[in-house]
């Protein structure tokens, strides 16, 4: 066992000097003459307005969301699924089967829930109470 | 096995009367060496010339031709251009940052090979955690590209970022659900393991085995397409829209890296993918060659990287030939599509390997003639297709 994770500790280092060592040689080769139009941020050609460490769209955030509630619910499947075969061969699977399939429904409730609430669809449609805001905007 | 090795190695008296653990490092140190310089950044820059090759091909075009014989010194000739390029920090980047992107996304790329099978005998280390350890290894990539996206403080980079991010996250769990269907059948996530569970002939690869699995390796195709950040999937560096996305900002040797995990990466994709469900590194027992040791091995390893191959050329394919999808188009493809599909073929696999939890043969004939019907139907309409439309077209790739 420390063996074998030793080997990974032993790529880590690997990849890391690998990296350390061409950016270095590059610094070595490479021609060094900054000026200000250069070393600016690029966009298209025209001055950049403003920084980039600005909102951006919430979708992203939702997504995430999504994928941390599903990927903790994976990685709970992952010791269930290794384990499976070997309670089919004791003679337990029906037993094992109806633990996974309980476990997936409710997963596959949260799925439906999810979707039926919209956070899936990208493009966000206007809900009640956007229209809400909307007719109190155009009010105001 | 590395392990054994060495210890024949200390055995011989090879490392003198050096301390055990050192004399483990050093073995670990050179067998890691080998494999990063001699297979992971060969295999990474060989295929950005082939995938020009084969682009130019597809796209009736010549392709890099000039550097060495018929181009193939290419790639080392763009690494040096790389290596020797000035390079631009943004004043308004946070440095710090923006420099350690590509260590991570290189880390993340290259301790997958740690678990990666060659042959029966040639792997690093076949953890028992096998597959497990390389999805979430590589999934670190997506750590590194948020982080250079978010350090170049510029709008295009930022922007490949989180689409980036969101992407790998949303496909990570359609390819998480379809992988762990051949672990239901195997119970092991050993790498090693699941491709002896396998043997040379089709119809006992995974794929194979029964429809649900059959089904699952297109899911684990597309989200691990999708993870990879390759066309049709490639919008976290969309050209037409976001200039380079998150590698927008970077140049020289610091833009080389992230060049090399995507071309890798490729690699790293088919060989999960052939280890799962296409047999690995399986060969029949041909008593001339597969006597030895050495012969035994080689043959495998031809077999694994050449089955591993192919899909990289496939892989290439499918970008020369598709658009890019839309953000929308993506999300529902992953959380609509593909995701019920993988628990529904999780439930069915399961369900399989409670009423044969040793395989059924006539089903595994059935779907190995159905997956090379398909194969043959696919190829019988490409030449009815250039039959009747009398094109002259020449497949050699030299020419």
């Amino acid at each position: 066992m420390f063996f074998q994770f030793g080997n990974v500790l032993v790529f880590v280092l690997l990849a890391a000097g690998l990296v350390g060592l061409m950016t270095g040689l590059s610094w070595l080769l490479r021609p060094h003459n900054p000026e200000p139009g250069k070393m600016s941020t690029y966009e298209c050609g025209e001055p950049p307005t403003g920084g980039a460490w600005i909102n951006f769209n919430i979708r992203f955030y939702l997504v995430a969301l999504v994928f941390v509630i599903f990927d903790v619910e994976v990685a709970f499947i992952a010791p269930v699924a290794v384990v499976y075969r070997e309670w089919v061969e004791r003679g337990a699977g029906l037993w094992a089967f109806g633990e996974i399939a309980m476990f997936l429904v409710i997963l596959f409730v949260g799925l439906i829930y999810v979707w039926a609430k919209g956070d899936l669809e990208w493009v966000k449609r206007v809900t009640s109470s956007d229209e809400d805001t909307q007719q109190m905007r155009e009010a105001a | 096995m590395l392990q054994e090795f060495i210890d024949s190695l200390i055995a011989d008296g090879l490392f003198g009367g050096l301390p055990r653990d050192v004399a483990y490092l050093i073995g670990m140190l050179a067998a890691g060496a080998l494999v990063v310089f001699g297979f992971v950044l060969n295999v990474a820059g060989i295929t950005t010339f082939v995938e020009r090759r084969v682009w130019a091909r597809i796209q009736s075009r010549v392709g890099p031709n000039r550097v060495g014989p018929q181009g193939v010194l290419q790639w080392l000739a763009d690494g040096l251009k790389l290596l020797m390029k000035e390079e631009a920090i943004p004043f308004a980047a946070d440095a710090r940052l923006f420099k350690l992107a590509p260590f991570i996304v290189t880390i993340g790329f290259i301790t997958a090979f740690v678990a990666m099978p060659f042959s029966s005998a040639l792997i690093v280390a076949d953890l028992n955690l096998g597959i497990l350890y390389i999805t979430s290894m590589t999934s670190l990539v997506v750590v590194g590209i948020m982080v250079a996206g978010w350090a170049s403080n510029n709008k295009w980079s930022l922007i490949g970022g989180i689409r980036a991010a969101a992407q790998i996250v949303s496909y990570e769990i359609p390819a998480a659900l379809s992988i762990f269907t051949v672990i239901l059948i195997t119970g092991t996530l050993s790498m090693q393991s699941i491709i002896q569970q396998q043997s040379w002939l089709p119809w006992d690869w995974f794929i194979f085995h029964n429809p649900f699995t059959f089904i699952g390796f297109f899911v684990t195709f597309v989200a691990l397409l999708a993870e990879g950040n390759r066309t049709p999937f490639d919008l976290p560096e969309a050209e037409s829209e976001l200039v380079a996305g998150f590698v927008t900002e970077y140049s020289g040797a610091r833009y080389l890296f992230f060049f090399l995990v995507e071309w890798g990466n490729l690699y790293v994709i088919s060989a999960i993918l052939v280890t799962l469900f296409l047999g690995g590194w399986q060969v029949p027992m041909i008593p001339v060659i597969t006597d030895s040791a050495f012969g035994l091995n080689l043959l495998q390893a031809l077999t694994f990287v050449g089955k591993s191959y192919f899909g990289v050329i496939l892989i290439m394919w499918i970008r020369a030939t598709l658009p890019r999808i839309r953000v929308d188009q993506l999300m529902t493809t992953c959380w609509k599509y593909l995701l019920p599909i993988s628990f529904a073929n999780f439930m069915g696999t399961a369900l399989w390997v409670l009423i044969w939890p040793d395989g059924f043969l006539p089903a595994e004939l059935l779907m190995t003639a159905l997956g090379f019907g398909l194969v043959g139907y696919f190829f019988y309409r490409v030449a009815y297709h250039l039959r009747r439309s009398g094109a002259q077209i020449t497949l050699s790739p030299l020419s």
